[in-house]
């Protein structure tokens, strides 16, 4: 499975909900497809995605927050996962993009290469639903039963090591952090005052 | 334990008056009272870390949420999160406000401590962070309360450090 085909197979299902990505090629490949300002790339501090997506989570419960986050990033903070999973923010689904390599910086193999298991390793920090799928009509499958579900759910994607031939998009980083928090915004003041 | 419960109730309040509604932390002996504080109070969210980094990434999604936060850890938590701070925090020109227990300084007892200690106002002055430190009850609600607003004004990290004349009561 590629993961833009894998991005692509879901992207309908991402209009209203809020979307944290790690940089790189998941960055790249979602804003090929199309960016939308409920969309945020987070484009350093690996390992973090999970954890601004927490952050937003909690903050606002009647959002449905999305991470796509990688191999390598999840390696970087997998006491983030303890931390996801002592929480269990019900309106959070996370999604492994798992390549098994550090793809943007040439590749090199990650420990899931060598058998290091994501889902099993979310499972055991405490994650109630967690799956490995490697085709697309299974990612799919998975991923609208955890949209639906309302729990926290970790979702490793095995995708092939290939991505896009450059990283850098004509969305300015700055760009993209005050028009996402501005849709925040607005999404708060059109469903009223919060308790 | 001579951690001062006073000052810690001092400084949960002004967090508090100041808006803050999520507060992460690692526990660290000074922050034990605040961090129970925060647990114990319904209108707080207290989010346990594992790795003090993880609170500039909660700290980013609530401030996009458009909650206030702030980040209690120990200066070694500080120094465990540099990364975070500067590609998240500084980066993404996140209004952080940390506070941050000095330890390591004159009267500190624990060897591991004494290394830390003597590099944290380095480190945040080679990251550019604003900083100020808490060492009397009379300023900590001023203080807090302009830290705050530097941050949110120059939309950055500001810290405060908490030091050992605020936090400990030595046993006379």
């Amino acid at each position: 499975m590629k993961r833009r085909d894998a991005l692509e197979a879901i992207y309908s299902e991402l209009e209203t909900c809020v979307v944290v990505t790690i940089m790189g090629a998941v960055a790249a490949e979602l804003q090929s497809i199309g960016h939308r300002p409920n969309f945020f790339y987070l484009q350093h501090a690996m390992g973090l995605a999970s954890s601004l997506g927490l952050g937003i989570a909690l903050a606002r419960p009647e959002l449905k927050v999305v991470v796509f986050d990688g191999d390598g990033s999840v390696l970087m903070n997998l006491g983030g996962l303890t931390t996801l999973a002592r929480y269990r923010p019900r309106n959070l689904v996370h999604v492994v993009f798992d390549n098994e390599s550090l793809l943007s910086v040439g590749g090199f193999p990650t420990a899931t290469s060598t058998g290091s298991d994501l889902a099993a390793i979310a499972a055991a920090a405490g994650v109630p639903h967690t799956a490995t799928v490697s085709g697309i009509i299974d990612f799919k499958r998975m991923f609208e039963h955890a949209m639906a579900a309302n729990d926290l759910a970790t979702i490793v994607a095995k995708v092939e090591a290939v991505g896009p031939s450059g990283y850098v998009t004509d969305l300015s980083l700055l760009e993209n952090r005050y028009l996402f928090a501005r849709y925040l915004k607005d999404r708060a003041a059109h469903s009223g005052p919060r308790s | 334990m001579p951690v001062s419960q006073t000052s810690s109730k001092l400084i949960y309040q002004c967090l508090k008056d100041a808006g803050v509604r999520i507060v992460s932390a690692l526990p660290e002996t000074w922050l034990v009272h605040l961090i129970r504080m925060a647990e114990e109070d319904e209108e707080m969210t207290l989010v346990r870390l594992a790795k003090e980094e993880e609170g500039v990434g909660i700290s980013a999604g609530a401030h996009f949420a458009g909650v206030k936060s702030a980040m209690l850890m120990q200066n070694h938590g500080f120094l465990a999160s540099v990364n975070g701070i500067v590609s998240c925090a500084q980066l993404y020109r996140i209004p952080l406000l940390m506070l941050i227990s000095h330890r390591g300084e004159f009267g500190e007892r624990d060897p591991w401590q004494t290394e830390g200690g003597g590099v944290t106002l380095h480190v945040l002055d080679a990251l550019r962070i604003p900083h100020a430190t808490l060492d009397s009850p009379d300023h900590v609600a001023r203080r807090i309360q302009k830290a705050q607003t530097l941050a949110y004004s120059a939309s950055r990290p500001v810290a405060l450090l908490l030091t050992r004349d605020l936090m400990w009561e030595e046993a006379s």
